[in-house]
């Protein structure tokens, strides 16, 4: 495949302005990119979801301009995408064979298991064809995701942010798989924010910026160093610097907390936790063990079953969400499409979602627009969120982007806590050095942070103590200090291992 | 007992027509994620040229395909401005019923002045099947049937295994959940939507022209009475399903038709009319088993805002 000088225009953005880039056979060629840097939208082009402005994409030696999926998937190309395109009310196998069905009249809904079931064992990505995607977890839903493309017989693939969600031991299953859709001569394009990843499994990277390609380079000789400083365009801080942590009193205690999700099922189960002011608490563990759930619970969305929940002093367990975020409770929920942001709200909108009842955006219970507006100028500027336009709709901005603006909300209501659920999730390096500094700058500030995240890496790197959860209860608690990889690897398979127990 | 009756059941069976036709034909529609509203409107418009191309031609089926045409065509001018124009659906369903309404009451009075339609219309005929009415109680519900009475039994069963069944079906129902997903795996979201919305038109038709040219053989200004508002409340509290429209419509039906044999009885019958929307308020409340429209019902598609 070959892409000259593409270019996608919006409205007021140059999503895509002047893109080459050209794919060999069997190559795995990485893009990095700030957020916004326009990947995503180059894959849409090439995958016929958006119509390019200018410029042509070659594919197999002829032009080619799809204008539907459908035509895009019929010349061989298969993608996965950022966000999911799952159905979650469908079964796996209706999900992967949609679109290119068993049977004639009828579905042959037993064709279909078997067909996704021999798939998913060629592949090695094992799953239950008959299981209700809905009723799956975010890594199970991705495996569904690639099978999709598989099932299809892709010549090239298309891969936005894969491991974006998954955890290690998922990310090394897909890297086998695409060595081995290499080996096949089935070129990958292959997006991804972890400098590590792209070191690991690509051949040659593409750096965009700008919706510019900037520069092709092999991947071997690369560093992380190098490629950062290409993606962001100047000198990159990787490490985070942080002095140490003078931690005060408790701001936050929770005694025998037990939670139940929506499902009505169990996810944590006994939960006792104190964070301190001036302190960052990580809380790590593999994905599902009720992490998510004790956040919701702190931050009011989840009613705990029993427990209690100690802010300040004050008994919080049968407070409101508003209640307690007027108390001083600031939460960054996991999924920002959903509980972060009002996506069809503009950025004004929607950065003054916890504050418009009250001065100074609003007077006599009408919204004032210019204070808000220069309010969220303010916070675009702080936080470089990109296009800087307050008018812009949540929808319209990156990922990356719009995890800036929850950031910026929850962070500048100057709170007494943070609880920070995957905040650096499809961030690119630069952002995440960004975000880093504003938790480490709270913490500084004598507020207590709360960090939930699946990416081991981040909570090394940041935390002052460690909490390990598993199957819904602490297993230990750590000094960031000390902690190493395998070590907290090793808790959170729920095995004490070797360390102490030390529940201070 | 009046529930040992087989009449009561008889009676029943034939109220739950007019009422499971239209609520099949809406859950094709909100399956592929266009809100339908308008059976009410599309069931008059049916039984209106029913009755009208039944006595002008005199043939009851060449009734019945006309009011089949007339309904489809109603729903396509629905869909057109679902999904080509995005309009909001609910107002367009109301749009069409007020005009449907209209319609139908004007062409009555001047095409046929206000003596109505002449009692000469023919109408389609009622039948018993041979061997099943010798069946003791069994025979005496289905003697004397309309024919759309086992063409809607049919219907029940063939709708049921298409929706749930067949390749279209799977595609319909993955158009109304999440379309975008759809339209990445090349499935055309518009035309499948422009196939649900008038099947639900030809539903519908076929369930007006059952009142007009099956029961009676004749047209009265609003004929219908609120049936596809029933309707509506079948298909949700059947769960969007053609098999739970149709026992939604049979109790709806059981309602109305135990209202009927006990008046002058001392149970108002307007007490038993409330069944219906009653019944729907607890389903959609949860009481009743949950009830949950496809996730993409009623919000339009526009791939380029995605
Ligand atoms: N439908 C749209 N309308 C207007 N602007 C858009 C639209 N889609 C994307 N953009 C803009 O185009 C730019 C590129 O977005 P894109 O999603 O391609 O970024 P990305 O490189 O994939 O970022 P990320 O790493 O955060 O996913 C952004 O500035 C975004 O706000
Ligand atoms: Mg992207």
């Amino acid at each position: 495949m070959e892409i000259v000088d593409l270019k996608k225009w919006f409205p007021g953005v140059k999503a895509n302005d002047g893109v080459n880039l050209t794919l060999r056979g069997g190559e795995v060629h990485a893009i990095l990119g700030e957020n916004g840097a326009g990947k995503s939208t180059l894959m849409k082009m090439i995958y016929g979801l958006l119509e390019p402005t200018s410029g042509e994409i070659r594919f197999m030696g002829k032009a080619v301009h799809f204008r539907s999926p459908r035509e895009a998937i019929h010349a061989g190309i298969g993608m996965v995408h950022q966000h999911f395109m799952l159905i979650p009310a469908l079964t796996v196998a209706e999900n992967v064979v949609l679109g290119d069905e068993p049977g004639r009249i009828k579905f042959d809904r037993k064709e279909a298991q078997k067909r996704v079931r021999e798939l998913s064992e060629k592949y090695r990505l094992a799953i239950d064809p008959s299981a209700k995607v809905a009723d799956l977890s975010v890594g199970l839903q991705q495996r569904v995701e690639i099978l999709k493309a598989f099932y299809r017989k892709a010549k090239l693939i298309i891969l936005d942010e894969p491991t974006a969600l998954l955890t290690p031991q998922e990310t090394r299953e897909l890297f086998s798989i695409i060595r081995g859709l290499k080996a096949e001569g089935v070129p990958v394009l292959f997006i991804s924010h972890k400098l590590d990843e792209v070191l690991e499994i690509s051949d040659r990277v593409t750096v965009m910026r700008a919706g510019k390609t900037v520069e092709t380079v092999e991947t071997k000789g690369a560093t992380p160093q190098t490629l950062a400083n290409l993606m962001v365009g100047r000198e990159v801080v990787l490490r985070v610097e942080k002095s140490d942590a003078h931690p005060g009193e408790p701001i936050l205690q929770v005694h025998d907390l037990h939670v139940r999700d929506f499902g009505r099922m169990e996810r944590v189960k006994g939960v006792n936790l104190e964070l301190r002011r001036g302190e960052i608490l990580g809380l790590a563990g593999i994905d599902g063990n009720g992490q998510f759930e004790l956040a919701d619970a702190i931050a009011g969305l989840l009613k705990p079953e029993q427990g209690q929940i100690i802010f300040d002093g004050d008994d919080i367990t049968r407070w409101s969400p508003a209640e307690r975020t007027e108390r001083g409770i600031a939460y960054v929920p996991q999924d920002r499409q959903l509980d972060g942001l009002v996506l069809s709200f503009n950025l004004v909108e929607n950065t003054i979602l916890r504050d418009f009842r009250k001065r100074p955006f609003a007077k006599n219970g009408v919204i004032d627009r210019t204070a808000a507006t220069n309010y969220t100028e303010r916070l675009i500027r702080e936080f470089d969120v990109r296009p800087p336009d307050a008018s812009r709709k949540a929808s319209e901005l990156s990922g990356g982007n719009q995890q800036k603006v929850i950031l910026a909300r929850e962070v500048s209501r100057d709170p007494l806590m943070l609880i920070a659920a995957q905040p650096t999730r499809g961030l690119d390096v630069g952002a995440i050095e960004g975000i880093h500094r504003q938790l480490v700058r709270l913490r500084d500030e004598g507020k207590g942070v709360l960090l939930v995240s699946l990416e081991l890496e981040e909570i090394l790197s940041l935390s002052d103590r460690i909490a390990v959860i598993h199957d819904g209860r602490i297993v230990d608690i750590v000094p960031g200090a000390q902690a190493t990889r395998e070590q907290i690897g090793l808790l959170m398979t729920g095995s004490r291992g070797h360390s102490e127990v030390s529940m201070s | 007992m009046i529930f040992s009756d087989p009449e009561i059941w008889a009676a029943t069976l034939s109220m739950a027509v007019p009422l499971a036709l239209p609520a099949i034909g809406g859950t094709f529609s909100e399956r592929t994620g266009v809100v339908n509203i308008a059976m009410e409107g599309i069931m008059l418009i049916g039984a209106f040229f029913a009755v009208a191309f039944s006595y002008w031609t005199g043939s009851a089926w060449l009734g019945l395909l006309a009011a089949l045409i007339c309904g489809g065509l109603t729903a396509a001018a629905l869909a057109w401005g679902a999904i080509r124009v995005s309009a909001d659906q609910t107002v367009l369903g109301m749009g069409i019923n007020i005009f449907a309404a209209g319609l139908t009451t004007f062409l009555l009075n001047t095409l046929f002045g206000f003596n109505g339609t002449p009692i000469s219309t023919p109408k389609l005929p009622n039948i018993s099947i041979p061997g099943l009415d010798n069946i003791p109680y069994i025979g005496v519900i289905f003697q004397n049937q309309s024919i759309l009475v086992y063409i809607m039994i049919v219907l029940v069963i063939v709708s049921h295994w298409f929706l749930f069944h067949t390749r279209l079906g799977l595609r319909m129902r993955s158009v109304g959940e999440h379309p975008l997903a759809a339209d990445t795996l090349g499935i055309n979201v518009w035309r499948i939507r422009y196939f649900g919305v008038i099947l639900s038109g030809l539903f519908s038709a076929l369930g007006g022209a059952y009142l007009s040219i099956g029961v009676l053989n004749g047209f009265t200004a609003n004929m219908t009475n609120g049936r596809g508002y029933i309707a509506l409340a079948a298909m949700i509290f059947g769960k969007w399903t053609p098999l739970g429209s149709f026992g939604a419509a049979l109790i709806f039906g059981f309602s109305t038709a135990l209202g009927i044999v006990l008046q002058g009885q001392g149970i108002s019958s307007n007490l038993l009319q409330m069944i219906p929307y009653a019944l729907t308020i607890l389903a959609l409340a949860g009481l009743v088993g949950r009830a949950v429209a496809p996730a993409a019902d009623g919000i339009p598609y526009d791939p380029r805002r995605s």
